[in-house]
């Protein structure tokens, strides 16, 4: 967790506590307030470090009734089937798909925030936080309807005259409703990232003899990548452990990891076999973390974020 | 340093307007090839937007902004070649401070040889050669500003603008730093505009200074012209400390008198002033006035009233006395003090009649013409 707090950290306009090299046990005695964090660090321990300790010990002790096996069989299953490496693979890219896509859409929307005034700001935050605000089931199957092949959408597409693909039941269908469910989380910290940027700099850009388009891909693009990095990041990693848009606007034929795991716990009851593959993926997005915070910090670094400008 | 020379900026009708405000009235001003030219004013008279229009991040309203050859307006800002130092330092924070300087370069696609010489020629000027490979954050606020400074430089404009380059800085630094930039205005010999809202800072580094107030020019004139002979109350209480009595103008025979409350006191004939006026006011420097004991002689070309000696304050190199007369306050510096006076104490105060300035009292009042700075060349324009 502390991985996803500094990357948020590093998005966020310069402040001194970003300094990421602290242990944090340091941090907890330096700072008085830190006592009150206890009920919250006991909370993780109970609802989050527990079960992944009880879903750890079943990954090596429940094996599927009726095979011989060391304690790491569930792994070597996992890892040496040929479809579940797809699926996993699979995860990974429709990850990454709806990270681009929640970029595309995310990028301009979070930079337009920065230029209007407060009360469009303000319209502008509300509208991309909607999807929080309603039930997740409602959402998901008003999606069903929309994209159906009989629904609205493609109705209005043929009255076009575009013949467009099927956009339910693929990975089209999981990437438009993941976007949606997921914009906030991209869009967010990266306005933060972007709230953060002298607008002066641009202009000394232009009066250097930067072209404006220049200006913005020579100064601030990369002032923005510490807030990108985050939001991209956040994005991916709640996409791997996406289930139930998936599950509905997907289809079975395409699955991802977490279908997988419902399937592996609920249907067959293989309990070792589920807990073996959520390890797996809770490795990878911890890696993936590591990564980005890695990236983000040498950028930081190199950008000065900390120091006062 | 190649030194290349500046070019003269010609200012004409400029108006700016943000909704009903309007920023700016109608500017008109000349500023020579090579000048060091300080826009001063407080904060919304108009001099930032003139700066503004002049680098080209906001076009004006109605107006010509003609600099050396070239008509600007609606040119963009970045075909203007023209260098910008910013108010807080504007450097970008993630280039070296070698890179910051080169981006110009590198935006004109200069050969890779030229930009390390001319950088590293720059950043001599400014004497930061040694931190060339640091973050700009590493430096401190006036190493930030020499770079900003080197930045705006090194593309070798015929014009720098320099938006209160000065204002975060410590006293100390900002006096540094003043002459440091008066020093490379001499030695590259590009026209300097400067703008700031404090005065000692204007008079310390300009070869002539603009008086802004509510978006028009109250006078364009030399540090001590200024000083000496504003033209408007605004200009003299802007710069410098001043004693000033309000109200009516009369001519009594050949004298010219000026009625405020219960005072009567002549001013100097010249200066053109309207005797039909009935609201005039007259300025008088706080060190052209003098203070003698009660009951001394007072030579008829002298003004003077009897005042009593409300404080005394011990300036250093001077002393100020506070005086109150005629139900009016009174400021008086004494460079060489002969007497000792206490609260209280009851005086005369006196001054010569033709160290008296008479002003006009309404803001905009006078049409500041394009005077020539008068120790550099007219501008060709």
């Amino acid at each position: 967790m502390t991985l996803i707090e500094r990357t948020l950290e590093a998005a966020g306009p310069p402040s001194p506590s970003a300094a990421g090299g602290q242990r944090w046990s340091t941090r907890l005695r330096s700072r008085p307030g830190s006592l009150m964090v206890a009920p919250a660090l006991v909370f993780v321990a109970v609802v989050f470090a527990y079960p992944v300790l009880r879903m750890f010990v079943l990954s090596v002790t429940n094996m599927p009734a009726g095979q011989a096996s060391s304690w790491y069989s569930n792994y070597e299953w996992y890892l040496t089937s040929g479809s579940q490496m797809n699926i996993l693979r699979r995860t990974f890219v429709i990850s990454a798909w709806i990270t681009v896509s929640c970029f595309v859409l995310g990028f301009p929307y979070a930079y337009l925030m920065t230029r209007v005034g407060t009360r469009a700001r303000l319209l502008m935050t509300g509208a991309v936080m909607l999807p929080f605000w309603s039930n997740l089931v409602v959402r998901t199957y008003a999606w069903v309807i929309l994209l159906s092949d009989v629904g609205p959408l493609q109705a209005f597409l043929r009255s076009m005259g575009i013949h467009a693909p099927t956009l339910l039941g693929n990975v089209a269908g999981m990437t438009i409703g993941a976007t949606q469910v997921l914009l906030p989380f991209f869009v967010l910290p990266v306005y933060a990232g972007l709230q953060g940027i002298d607008r002066r700099l641009l202009d000394a850009a232009v009066s250097l003899g930067a072209s404006p388009g220049r200006a913005f891909r020579k100064v601030y693009l990369p002032l923005a990548v510490p807030g990108i990095m985050a939001g991209s990041t956040l994005v991916f990693v709640l996409s791997l452990g996406f289930y139930f848009t998936p599950a509905l606007l997907g289809s079975p034929k395409q699955s991802m990891i977490s279908q997988q795991i419902v399937q592996q716990t609920n249907a067959l009851l293989a309990f070792g076999r589920g807990g073996a593959m959520a390890l797996v993926l809770l490795a990878s997005t911890l890696l993936i973390l590591g990564a980005a915070a890695l990236v983000t910090r040498r950028h930081t670094r190199a950008l000065g974020i900390g120091g006062g400008r | 340093m190649t030194t290349n020379y500046g070019v003269g900026v010609e200012l004409r009708g400029l108006t700016k307007r943000y909704g009903d405000v309007t920023a700016l009235d109608g500017i008109d001003l000349t500023i020579a090839p090579g000048e060091f030219m300080t826009f001063l004013g407080p904060s919304g008279s108009g001099k930032t937007t003139t700066l503004n229009l002049i680098a080209g991040f906001v076009e004006p309203d109605a107006g010509h902004i003609v600099v050396g050859d070239r008509q600007l307006v609606g040119v963009p800002p970045h075909r203007r070649n023209i260098g910008v130092v910013f108010q807080n330092y504007a450097l970008f924070p993630h280039l070296r401070v070698e890179d910051n300087v080169a981006f110009p370069l590198r935006e004109r696609r200069m050969k890779k040889a030229d930009v390390t010489r001319k950088v590293g020629e720059i950043l001599e000027v400014v004497g930061l050669s040694h931190l060339a490979r640091r973050s700009p954050r590493e430096l401190s606020g006036g190493q930030q500003q020499r770079v900003a400074l080197a930045r705006a430089l090194v593309f070798d404009p015929q014009l720098l603008l320099l938006d209160e380059p000065l204002g975060a800085l410590d006293k100390r630094l900002r006096e540094d730093l003043q002459l440091e930039i008066k020093r490379i205005h001499n030695e590259v010999g590009v026209t300097f505009v400067f703008v700031t809202h404090d005065q000692e800072e204007a008079l310390v580094m300009s070869n002539r200074i603009a008086v802004f107030n509510n978006g028009a020019l109250e006078q364009v004139a030399t540090s001590s012209e200024l000083y000496e002979r504003p033209r408007t109350l605004f200009a003299a209480q802007f710069l410098g400390d001043s004693n000033v009595l309000r109200g009516p103008l009369q001519r009594r025979g050949d004298r010219l008198v000026l009625q405020s409350g219960t005072l009567s006191v002549e001013v100097p004939g010249h200066g053109g002033a309207d005797p039909a006026v009935n609201e005039a006011a007259l300025v008088v420097r706080p060190e052209k006035m003098r203070v003698r004991p009660h009951g001394h002689a007072v030579s008829p070309t002298d003004n003077s009233l009897v005042a009593d000696v409300v404080d005394v304050i011990y300036l250093g190199g001077r002393r100020r006395l506070v005086l109150e007369g005629a139900g009016q306050k009174f400021l008086v510096d004494e460079m060489a003090p002969e007497e000792q006076y206490a609260h209280g104490d009851r005086v005369v105060l006196s001054w010569r009649i033709d160290a008296g300035i008479l002003v006009d009292v309404h803001p905009g009042g006078s049409t500041p013409s394009a005077d020539a700075p008068p120790s550099l060349e007219r501008a060709t324009l």
